[in-house]
Parts: structure tokens; C-alpha cells; sequence
């Protein structure tokens, strides 16, 4: 939801990025206020994905020029843990299985780290279970995923489930969902889309990544934004993603052109 | 390894020990003096032999050992902190001497369906027509100088026989407690598991004191037909200590033995393991983790010996090396002539955490038989740098991320000891071990 006297949580400029030497991202603007759901669509290899990391702080992306600054700080100045225990949640694309570490005491980890850096205190591991079993019937979730090791076998989808599960233990204030609706079939898109939406406040903002629009159906954009070779050259608001669903994202590539010869 | 007519350092050590009581049983010193002969015409294996490429154990002939005195000031809760919760019965060794005031009383076993004593013991007399064919046969001493050692200086020891068809839920606890510098023990065990019988046995090397030692442990397990032994080893010496391990397993048909040790401790260790599939359908599953730092040195030699047909193995070893610790795995898989259908496959991880830690990884499949499944493979490599960041985009710090997938990495081998208490206690350790500020 747009609200006008809302402060900007996230404002990229100028955004240049590499990853082994090759340019991927070549002058990104964005500005992200509290309460906004932000969409960036483009095809595979427009940038998007690298977007999301460089955001997260994947040491494999070098940031070569421009800025960002979250919340007021230079993102830069930060590194990846203390990005996120400032508020900045990236839901992966691919979510890393780590056999030998139970989820539980992986998701416990992560919440108490980031409740020590709020001043809260940490749960044990009995409050944590009651704790986290409630936040699971979000995500329609079985309790029995809190046993096995981290995403260990998990499917696509329960693989996504649990970065949403994260996410809603962790209360980001931005969250930067990164194809979240690959791999689901319709039902659990609509549980996840759904329990993201209820984690969606005036005081937190979203920006998903995707591909398609089928997810802009459930969790409906304020912006979309639409990446090419590195940089957004086109931002509209939701029925862009109508128009690039009927009409593929040739036609934007070719406005932008035309517009830049002119 | 070859002989030498004089070998100053092991004749100190073979007389610096009192004169051991003869026992009862003809036999038993028969088998006593030919060890003795042997130790005294082999000498310590070099780096030039094969079997010892890798691992120099000449410091250890550079010590002076006593012989063990007798514990008197040892008390319960010195002790007490080691047992296990789950287990039934416990025999403990103390410097290698037999404690029967913290070992459960022998007719516990025997409610329990068990004979389980001390080799010393007169008992050991009237199951001598059981043992006999088995004690000293498995872990052969004539080319291996710890083996004739610790025969040599047979006397007390563990022995456990399960009765035909017994099922024992409750795990023996075979506890060698090290607690004076500059002495060497000589730990023997001798499981029989009978037909249709099924046990687990802990075999636990601990320590009071963090001087030099040597433990140079001899065990062996004979699986008769349909047996199953669960079998968990661990080596938590002081990381002053010399432990020279030998285990000799020899399978029965259908029998299946499943085995996890986990290497801690000693500065230089070497643990051999011989398994022998000695009849048809016969299975094994042996796991191993080494977890070493320092200047430690930690050596793993496995022999799986597919002898019959039908038979099973898996194996899996992992080593976590930090420091310019040094971890050694030979795996050697033989599958002998007429062996067919043997399926095997083995594995060897490696996590190396310092740039001068090392790690030589040496599988070796022999296979003499033409319709078998063996597959195999050794992976040396450091944490992996996507699992760091998923754990950092979640707000653990880059130690604790390390932390916790180093820890990862050797759970996958602990998580396999079928002992819940020892379980969680190993997983304690191996948290606090790996946890480096």
C-alpha cells in the first residue's frame, strides 16, 4: 500500500554490479518506502536475481559504482548477518539444504540472533517449539519439517514454505522474496502468498522477484518494475504485469529503445 | 614389517612389565609366550612401511614407559561422570587393570542372559572351550607388533558372550579409563555373539590427565550366524597420548555388524579395523569420524573383507582437520574370488579448516570376482561458501555459521550411534570442539 508521508526504507542509485568481471547490473534507481510491495520482472538473465544478492551481500557480486542506503545507512558498510539482523530478509531462490543441522535448531538460531540485536530475549529451545509450531499453521506447514535437517529433502515448495517461515520469524522490514513462486503448484502458492500477505505491514516493504505474474495475482503490487540487461527500463503499477502476461516483454524492450534513440 | 633380532625400546617395554600370573588354562599362556616371542622379533613399523606411509610413529619409541601402578585414590564421581545412562552393564579398566568396585556386579549379566567378565577372572576358565578358538585368532600378531604387544601382555580384559538368540536392548559399556603419565595399557576385548543374537557394545577410551601415554587396544568380534552387534568406539585420549587400536570382526552368515568410532583424541592415533565377511549374505556398516586439531595426527586403516558371497558393505568416514592436524584414511575393500554379488560402496569426506591442516584419503578396491556392485569415493574440501551465506543472510555471524556446518559435517557420523545419551553427549563435544572464538 502507497502511503504518501512514508519514509523511504530502501533507495538504490546508480546500482553497477559484477559477477567475475562481467558487468551484470548497469545503473540500477529504486526507491522503496514502508508499506510497498514492489515487483521486478524480466527475463531470465535481465539481472533480477543479482539484484537480490547484491542487496543481500553474496560476496561473489562486486558492487563497482552507485549506492545504497537502508533505513538511512550505507548498505555497503554492512555484511550479510548484520544486513539482516538490521531488517534486510532475502527468501532464496534456491534455498540451501544443510544436512546435520536440525531446522529447528537452525530456525532458533536465527531468531534469537536477531532478537538479541532488538534487545528481546532469546527463547529456549521448549518456548522456541511452541513459538515456532504457531508460526508454522501460517504456512500450513507440518511440525514434523522442524526434525529433519535444513530444506534436507524438502521439496520445491517446502523448500519455500520454510524461507517463508523465516521470514515471518525473523519480521524483516524489507523482505526481498526471490522467485518464491517457482516450483509450487497452485495450493501451496496460495498458502504462501497468502501468509506473506499477513506478514505484510504499513511499517515493513516487500520486493518480489519473479518471473511470471501468476504470484501478482495473491500478493498484488504497488510498483512493477520490469529489468533488462542490468537496469529497469520500465516501472508502472500492477496491470503492467496484466500487459507483460498477454504480451511477453519483447514490446518493452522495444519502447525503451525507440525512446532512447529519440 | 620386518624383523630385527634386537630391539632395545621393546624390550624395555616387554620387561618393564610385572610378571603377569599364569592362568588355568594351558592354552592361554601358550598363546601369551608365542605373542611374547613374536614382539620380541618384530620391530616398530616406519613411514617406509606401506601400511605406515603416512604416519610416523617414532616419537612414541622415544618415550620411556613404567609400568602401570595400582589405582588406589580413584574415586566414584571421578569415574561416575563417564557411564552411560542407558547401559545395563559396565566394565571398567583402569591404566588397563580390571576395577570390579565400578564395574556392575557380574550376576547383572547373568539376569540379563549375558556372560560378560573380565579375561582375568576364574570365570573366564569355565568358558575356556568357547574362547579358545577366538582369542588372539581374529586380530592375528604375527606381522603386527601392537597386536603381539597387547597379547603379550593378555590378562585383564572384556569379555562378552550372548547366548544363542539373546536380544540385549541395553548396551555393554566397556569403559578404559587412562589416569598416569608415561605408562602403557594394553586394552583387550572379545565379544562372541552366538546365532540369532543381537547386542550393542560401547568400547570408550577415556582420560583423567592430559600427559603421554600409550593405549594399544586389541578387540575382537565374532558374529555367528544371524548375529547383529552394534558396535561404537571412542577415542578421547588425552591429546598427549599414543592409542594404537586394532579390531578384527569376522561374519557369520547373515550376520550384521554396524559400527560408528569416533576418533578425539591423542596426539598420534591409529585405528585398524578388519572386517570379514567369512560367509554368505553377511553385512557391514562402518562409519568413522576423526576430528582433530593441533598438531594431532589421527589415522583410520579399514580392511572390509568380502570373502563370501551375497555380502553387504557401506562405509562412510569423515575427518574435520583444523590446526596442522593430520588425518590419515586407508580404506581397502577386497573382494575375493567367488564373491559374487557383493555390493559395496564407501565413502571418505574430508573437511579441512586450516590451510596447513592436511588429509591423505587412499581408497583401495581389490575385487577378484566379476558380478559385484562397489562404488566408491573421497571428496577433500572446506566449508562450502553458499551454505556460509545462507546461514548469514540469517543473521549468524560468519564464526558461528563455520561453527555450525563444521559441526554439520560430523553429526551426519554421530548421529548413527544407536546410544541416545552417548549421542548427545558426543554432539556436545564435537559443538564445543568446534567451536573456536
Amino acid at each position: 500500500m502507497i502511503h504518501e508521508d512514508s519514509k523511504a526504507l530502501l533507495e538504490i542509485r546508480g546500482l553497477r554490479a559484477t559477477v567475475n568481471g562481467i558487468e551484470i547490473l548497469k545503473g540500477i534507481d529504486l526507491t522503496v518506502r514502508s508499506g510497498e510491495v514492489h515487483a521486478i520482472m524480466g527475463t531470465n538473465g535481465s539481472g533480477k536475481s543479482t539484484l537480490a544478492k547484491v542487496l543481500a551481500g553474496h560476496n561473489a557480486y562486486q558492487v563497482t559504482g552507485g549506492s545504497i542506503t537502508f533505513e538511512g545507512n550505507n548498505l555497503f558498510d554492512l555484511e550479510p548477518e548484520e544486513r539482516a539482523r538490521a531488517g534486510l530478509f532475502l527468501a532464496f531462490q534456491y534455498p540451501i539444504e544443510i544436512p546435520g543441522v536440525s531446522n529447528s535448531h537452525f530456525l532458533r538460531l536465527a531468531y534469537n540472533t536477531v532478537q538479541a540485536q532488538h534487545g528481546k530475549d532469546e527463547l529456549d529451545p521448549l518456548e522456541f517449539e511452541d513459538f515456532v509450531r504457531e508460526k508454522m499453521k501460517l504456512l500450513d506447514m507440518n511440525p514434523d519439517f522442524l526434525d529433519r535437517g535444513v530444506n534436507e529433502g524438502f521439496s520445491g515448495g517446502e523448500k519455500k514454505r520454510n524461507e517463508i517461515l523465516q521470514m515471518a520469524l525473523l519480521e524483516p522490514r524489507l523482505a526481498i522474496l526471490d522467485e518464491t513462486d517457482s516450483g509450487l503448484d497452485i495450493d501451496a502458492l496460495r498458502i504462501v502468498t497468502n501468509g506473506v500477505n499477513k506478514l505484510a505491514t504499513k511499517d515493513n516493504a516487500i520486493i518480489l522477484v519473479t518471473h511470471y505474474q501468476r504470484m501478482l495475482n495473491y500478493i498484488v503490487p504497488d510498483f512493477v518494475h520490469v529489468m533488462q540487461a542490468g537496469r529497469i527500463i520500465k516501472t508502472g503499477g500492477k496491470e503492467l504485469a496484466l500487459d507483460l502476461e498477454t504480451r511477453g516483454y519483447d514490446w518493452v524492450g522495444a519502447e525503451y529503445h525507440a525512446a532512447a534513440e529519440a | 614389517m620386518s624383523m630385527v633380532t634386537s630391539n632395545s625400546y621393546l624390550e624395555s617395554l616387554l620387561q618393564g612389565q610385572p610378571q603377569l600370573p599364569p592362568s588355568p588354562l594351558a592354552w592361554f599362556n601358550q598363546l601369551r609366550a608365542s605373542a611374547v616371542d613374536r614382539a620380541g622379533m618384530l620391530k616398530l613399523p616406519t613411514t617406509r612401511d606401506e601400511d605406515w606411509r603416512f604416519t610416523d610413529i617414532s616419537p612414541l619409541a622415544k618415550l620411556s614407559f613404567q609400568p602401570a601402578r595400582a589405582v588406589s585414590t580413584l574415586q566414584a564421581p571421578d569415574v561416575e561422570r563417564f557411564y552411560l545412562d542407558e547401559a545395563a552393564i559396565r566394565l571398567v579398566f583402569v591404566d588397563g587393570a580390571y576395577m570390579p568396585q565400578f564395574s556392575t556386579q557380574p550376576n547383572k549379566a547373568r539376569d540379563l542372559g549375558l556372560t560378560v567378565t573380565d579375561l582375568s577372572s576364574t570365570a573366564v576358565s569355565s568358558h575356556g572351550a568357547v574362547i579358545e578358538p577366538h582369542l588372539g585368532r581374529h586380530a592375528g600378531f604375527q606381522d603386527n607388533l601392537f597386536a603381539a604387544l597387547n597379547t603379550a601382555f593378555l590378562h585383564d580384559g572384556a569379555l562378552v558372550i550372548v547366548p544363542r538368540n539373546a536380544v540385549v536392548d541395553a548396551p555393554v559399556h566397556v569403559l578404559f579409563i587412562a589416569t598416569q603419565p608415561e605408562v602403557a595399557s594394553h586394552p583387550r576385548c572379545l565379544l562372541i555373539a552366538e546365532s540369532g543374537s543381537a547386542v550393542t557394545i560401547v568400547e570408550d577410551y577415556v582420560t583423567l590427565q592430559e600427559g603421554a601415554y600409550v593405549t594399544n587396544a586389541v578387540t575382537e568380534f565374532v558374529l555367528e550366524g544371524n548375529a547383529q552387534v552394534n558396535h561404537v568406539r571412542i577415542q578421547r585420549d588425552s591429546t598427549q597420548a599414543f592409542h594404537i587400536g586394532h579390531c578384527a570382526v569376522s561374519l557369520a552368515h547373515a550376520s550384521r555388524y554396524r559400527s560408528v568410532s569416533v576418533a578425539l583424541g591423542a596426539r598420534i592415533s591409529r585405528y585398524d579395523l578388519n572386517a570379514r565377511l567369512a560367509a554368505e549374505g553377511a553385512e557391514c556398516a562402518i562409519d568413522g569420524l576423526a576430528l582433530i586439531s593441533g598438531r594431532q595426527l589421527a589415522d583410520t586403516h579399514t580392511c572390509i573383507d568380502h570373502a563370501q558371497p551375497d555380502g553387504i558393505s557401506r562405509q562412510l568416514h569423515k575427518c574435520i582437520v583444523d590446526g596442522a592436524a593430520h588425518a590419515v584414511f586407508n580404506g581397502k575393500i577386497m573382494v575375493r574370488p567367488g564373491a559374487q554379488r557383493t555390493d559395496s560402496t564407501q565413502s571418505s569426506r574430508n573437511l579441512l579448516l586450516n590451510a596447513k591442516a592436511r588429509v591423505d584419503t587412499k581408497p583401495q578396491l581389490e575385487i577378484f570376482a566379476d558380478d559385484v556392485k562397489c562404488a566408491h569415493g573421497a571428496t577433500v574440501g572446506q566449508l562450502d561458501i553458499e551454505e556460509l551465506f545462507y546461514l548469514k543472510s540469517r543473521g549468524l555471524s560468519e564464526l558461528a555459521a563455520r561453527n555450525l556446518l563444521t559441526y554439520a559435517f560430523g553429526a551426519e557420523i554421530i548421529d548413527r550411534i544407536p546410544v541416545a545419551s552417548l549421542k548427545q553427549r558426543l554432539e556436545q563435544t564435537v559443538f564445543e570442539q568446534t567451536k573456536r572464538s
